[in-house]
């Protein structure tokens, strides 16, 4: 034994002896992990959060979220004896008083955006995939209580500087908060401390920006990966992954390896970003003030969704046995949003429900063949991009020659047409590319080869697919619709009634498929084919 | 290197050398016509001024505006608009309009300095307006203050211009265009005349001191340097979260796809 | 559930290939003398942070192409500092992918519910407990918890009242009063009717009293955008028209639907437009909305001329400004 080696073994055994953590270890040194890049999406949420952390620590270090008025006596001359903010001052000392505090500042802004997008992009690839079935149905809950936090988070830090246009964010949060039947008004009231800006939001929002919810994404991040790990990770279907096994690689040395090197990656990227790319300069905005604003106020993309469907909502309040419900700002700002995330969380049962599939998955779905899910993800992100492109109509409009209110009424009727177009789009297109599986596993690939028949007939040469790659394509279940009980043996109705009804229809739609080849289709077709 | 970088970054580069070009291009015209007078501010230079705007005016304007400035159902009437309007819309390029579209844009004037002298003139003869005015006498540089002018920007025109003067949408297709490489004096006969769809700011309500500081504060913004990297059109969250969804990710999931292909 | 035959058996895991690393050591030291610069790169990157850390000034500008004129201290430091994290990335995964065993392995999964024995015992477990305990037994102890539970969120709750002030009547009131004069913002000067030109706007104020700052909270209410027209080219009622003044017209500048300050003002079609939500308000028949989702007009103030000849408020607003709320009186 070496003196490295002895080292090593001592430390181990006396971490051992008051752990036990040995024989944890050696199970999970070995624990596997399938290789695929859509599995590496919900990594860089992950890298992103962690790199929000280190950055925004790093922030707090200078920031002073604090409204009481100062007189800025910085080097940004624009803004020389401008009065603001401490919170808008002491931004402004970071950006440019503080050495390499923009890049820090514009890090943990791109990595905000970023650990939006990633945790957007690996909810799809979880949804398309069919990845939230049993057993991982509260883990996606967790996803989206993630998500929806995200949102949260990242709308109070963009708030926190107190420029123009996060001041301008607040003013619209606070119309949202006060626009709450019965307990709004009074609800703005506690939340601002008074009328509106007043002098409490800015550190209040601040302690549960840097608080608060970090530490709640800290307990829901852990949940989230503990279940993954205990659950074990998904795997795309092929030849030898089954529903019984998980194929990949250990996680030591390789997994480590890479995981721990695309984090370094991840967050040199966001670098990168910060390096090359403004973001948010602040200095250019100005101090907030009520009385002002700058076109084009928008807020960070995802939100530009909700700011997108507000834009478009049709100018309804009722004032009624004298009080007033706006219902142009609660319908978009609460309503719609609520059934969206409400919807989302809810999809693994209602997705069971209407299958009737009560059984534990661990192979992912190809999206093609499950239609009625892939066609409803691609409705639901229609209804999504519809509102976002409505959430930067002045911009787009400027830059395409076009007119806010021609964007304004596409978004308005096309919010109501796109998505079901997009759903027998999709379903469509899905029904195809199982017809085209079928016919490769049938016939075999189009070589382009034309070979000439002795009797002068031309024909194209096919070419046989692998075993593999046709145990790929036919390996799925294609559950067939639940039949709907009207009655039973003994001629009592089914006492579920209208639900019953409704299952068996859903049911249907989802069953809706290309049949896949048939072990005698198969075979009736071996040895005559070229 | 630095020296080139200098001049290069300046955004009023490019309006500048055209500026250059077109009054070289002018000045040769006048040279080359030197049968005129020389310039003088005697009653018979002026008139003989007005009435080369005059001809100027009814071949190039009264088709749309009227045979006497009067306006008509298409364009309004330039009776009192005074030559600070003139200055304004025909030295930008604005008039004249080449087509009917919602508003006229800047683009490389028709006519050349003495002919927009020419015309300003005529035009102010029709009835008393507003003057126009020289880059000299525009002293933004010297009166203005940067500070002062960002919170009156910011409250009289960020609405319309956006917080960096990179200009907006307005309704129907009409927009607020960039205030960036606008010369001093158009940018004030501007604020003074209200051309299309802005309004005036007259005097009482932002004097012209604060024009200047206006001014200012735009020239600063202008040539204020990218201070935290590309600049992405200032246009606020739109462009970065373009930016995060195409370079940002699309950079991170071709490293994750990389990072998961099998080596050979 | 179909139970159907599937048309093909599992092949299996395919055959393991083997890289070029695995059998030719040429191969290997090669991909092993990659990592190793990939990881000087990343050194490379923190020698190139810390000299522009230190000794590039931090009002240095260079000219990058497509970024235009850019910080070189800033530029500087943020590539040192990606290229350093990048590279240790790129060099342990080239490792991990190159050099690291890639030969694929099987794990078994287990069903995640658990033993039907450990069920029962863990039934059993509960059920011991919860009899132990006597809560079936006892309900008055049950219910009386349960009680005590419930109040008790109630402090926490309770707690937070002081977090502000009750609203009272204060949405309904502005710092505008019968007489306030109009003055500029900025400059606080105030405005005779000659001072604005027709197709002018003028940004306002209610004048301060001696003495008396403005405050935001203030700005949020009273901010007001005065419009010059021809008179005649007002549509509006006789009393709405009393409330201008020789073709001037003042209107909350507060957005009626989110409380953005509404200041696109368009001279030609007499248009205001609110960049938030691109609500459009007609000036010449009261800010009637037009378009976009704000519903209702924004409020007009009264407005006069006092014994001097200056601009002031006829009568405060005869409605609260801003976003609409509950106990909005319509």
């Amino acid at each position: 034994m070496s003196a490295r080696e002895k080292v090593a073994a001592n430390v181990a055994n006396y971490v051992d002896e008051r752990t036990g953590a040995a024989s944890w270890m050696k199970k999970n040194l070995q624990k596997v992990f399938p290789d695929h890049w859509s599995f590496m999406l919900g990594e860089i949420a992950l890298y992103s959060f962690l790199i929000l952390l280190l950055s925004g620590t790093f922030l707090t270090f200078w920031f002073d979220p604090s409204m009481r008025h100062v007189v800025y006596e910085g080097s940004y001359q624009p803004l020389k004896d401008v009065e603001m903010s401490a919170a808008y001052a002491s931004t402004l000392h970071i950006s440019f008083d503080v050495r390499g505090g923009l890049l820090m500042r514009q890090i943990h802004h791109w990595a905000a955006l970023i650990f939006m997008a990633a945790i957007v992009v690996h909810l799809l690839r979880v949804f398309f995939t069919g990845a939230f079935r049993k057993p991982r149905e509260f883990n996606w809950i967790l996803g989206i209580a993630l998500l929806t936090l995200g949102i949260v988070e990242g709308f109070l830090g963009y708030s926190l500087p107190d420029d123009l246009l996060s001041g301008t964010g607040i003013r619209i949060a606070h119309a949202i908060i006060q626009s709450i039947p019965v307990v709004g008004t009074y609800l703005s009231f506690f939340a601002f401390g008074g009328a509106f800006p007043g002098e409490v939001f800015i550190p209040r929002i601040y302690i549960v920006h840097v608080l608060l919810l970090p530490g709640i994404f800290l307990a829901l991040i852990t949940v989230h990966l503990m279940l993954v790990w205990y659950q074990k990770h998904t795997q795309y279907p092929g030849p030898g992954r089954t529903e019984k096994n998980v194929v990949g690689y250990p996680l030591m040395p390789v997994y480590m390896a890479k995981a721990g090197g695309f984090f370094f990656i991840v967050f040199g990227i966001t670098a990168l970003l910060g390096a090359v790319a403004s973001i948010n300069p602040i200095w250019l905005y100005g101090p907030y003030t009520p009385g002002q604003i700058s076109a084009g106020s928008q807020p960070d993309w995802y939100m530009g969704w909700l700011d997108g469907l507000v834009r478009m909502a049709p100018p309804i309040e009722t004032y009624l046995f004298g009080y007033t419900v706006s219902w142009n700002i609660l319908i978009p700002g609460l309503i719609i949003p609520g059934i969206i995330f409400t919807g989302m969380a809810l999809y693994p049962f209602i997705e069971s429900w209407m299958t009737g599939d009560k059984k534990e998955h661990h192979l992912l779905d190809r999206p093609r063949n499950v239609p009625n899910r892939t066609a409803l993800g691609v409705m639901s992100l229609t209804f999504m991009l519809v509102a976002l492109i409505n959430g930067g109509n002045d911009i787009i409009a400027t830059h395409f020659d076009l007119t806010i209110n021609q964007i304004m009424w596409f978004s308005r009727i096309g919010i109501i047409v796109l998505p079901p177009l997009a759903f027998v789009i999709t379903k469509r297109i899905c029904l195809s590319l199982q017809r085209a599986d079928r016919e490769l596993v049938l016939h075999g690939k189009e070589t382009g080869r034309l070979v000439m028949l002795p009797h002068g007939e031309f024909i194209e040469v096919h070419e046989e697919l692998s075993a593999e790659k046709k145990y790929t394509l036919t390996q799925h279940q294609q559950p067939a619709a639940i039949a709907l009980v009207k009655e039973d043996a003994r001629g009592v109705l089914n006492p579920k009634g209208i639900r019953a009804k409704l299952q068996a229809r859903f049911s249907a739609a989802n069953a809706e498929n290309i049949a896949k080849p048939t072990p005698d289709e198969l075979k009736q077709l071996e040895g005559g084919h070229h | 290197m630095k020296f080139i970088s200098k001049y290069r970054k300046h955004k009023l580069a490019a309006p500048l050398l055209l500026l250059f070009a077109l009054t070289g291009l002018g000045l040769t015209f006048s040279v080359a016509s030197a049968t005129e007078a020389p310039k003088s501010v005697d009653a018979a230079a002026r008139s003989t001024l007005i009435e080369e705007g005059q001809q100027i005016f009814l071949k190039g304007c009264s088709s749309c505006h009227g045979l006497n400035g009067e306006g008509a159902a298409i364009a309004p009437s330039l009776i009192g608009v005074g030559a600070a309007s003139v200055d304004f819309q025909v030295a930008t390029g604005r008039m004249p309009m080449q087509d009917m579209s919602q508003q006229a844009m800047r683009k490389a004037p028709v006519y050349n300095e003495e002919e927009v002298a020419a015309l300003a003139a005529y035009v102010a003869s029709l009835a008393p307006g507003p003057r126009a005015y020289t880059n000299e006498e525009i002293e933004w540089e010297r009166d203005g203050n940067t500070a002062e002018g960002g919170e009156l920007f910011r409250n009289n025109c960020a609405m319309c211009h956006n917080f960096a003067g990179q200009g907006g949408a307005l309704t129907q297709g009409k927009y607020a265009p960039s205030v960036m490489g606008v010369e001093p004096k158009h940018i004030y006969e501007a604020m003074i005349t209200g051309p299309q769809a802005m309004p005036v700011f007259s005097d009482k309500i932002i004097t012209p001191e604060e024009k200047l500081s206006i001014i200012k504060w735009i020239k600063a913004a202008e040539t204020e340097p990218n201070l935290g990297g590309a600049a992405l059109g200032r246009v606020g969250p739109v462009t970065e979260g373009l930016l995060v969804w195409t370079l940002g990710l699309g950079l991170l999931i071709g490293i994750a796809v990389w990072l998961t292909a099998k080596a050979r | 559930m179909s139970s159907e035959l599937e048309p093909l058996a599992d092949p299996g895991l395919p055959e393991h290939i083997h890289r070029k690393a695995d059998t030719d050591p040429i191969a290997a030291k090669r991909a092993e003398r990659q990592v190793a610069v990939l990881f000087s790169l990343s050194a490379f990157g923190t020698v190139l942070f810390l000299f522009s850390f230190f000794f590039v000034d931090e009002d240095q500008f260079i000219f990058v192409p497509i970024m235009g004129s850019t910080n070189a201290h800033q530029l500087g430091i943020g590539i040192g500092m990606a290229m350093s994290l990048l590279f240790i990335g790129f060099g342990a995964v080239h490792w991990a992918k190159t050099l690291m065993p890639d030969q694929e392995v099987i794990a078994y999964r287990h069903e995640m519910r658990s033993e039907d024995s450990d069920r029962q015992d863990f039934v059993k477990a509960a059920k011991a407990g919860a009899e132990t305990a006597g809560l079936g037994r006892r309900p008055l102890i049950k219910r009386s918890l349960a009680a005590a539970a419930g109040l008790a969120g109630l402090p926490a709750i309770i707690l937070l009242r002081d977090l502000g002030p009750l609203p009272g009547n204060s949405l309904n009131e502005t710092n505008w009063k019968t007489g306030t004069r109009l003055v500029t913002d900025p400059g606080d000067r105030p405005i005779k009717a000659s001072d604005l030109e027709v197709g002018g706007v003028a940004q306002v104020m209610p004048a301060l009293a001696a003495g008396k700052k403005r405050t935001l909270e203030d700005i949020a209410k009273d901010a007001v955008l005065l419009i010059r027209l021809r008179p005649a080219e007002f549509q509006l009622d006789a009393e709405r028209l009393s409330w201008t003044h020789e073709g001037i017209i003042a209107f909350s500048k507060i957005c009626s639907h989110m409380g953005c300050a509404v200041a696109l003002y368009e001279q030609t079609t007499k248009h205001l437009l609110c960049p938030c939500h691109q609500s459009t308000f007609d000036v010449t028949r009261a800010a009637k909305v037009i378009f976009g989702p704000a519903a209702r007009p924004l409020p007009q103030l009264a407005i006069t001329v006092d014994s001097e000849g200056y601009l002031v408020a006829k009568q405060p607003f005869t409605e609260a400004v801003g976003p609409s709320f509950w106990e909005r009186k319509s």
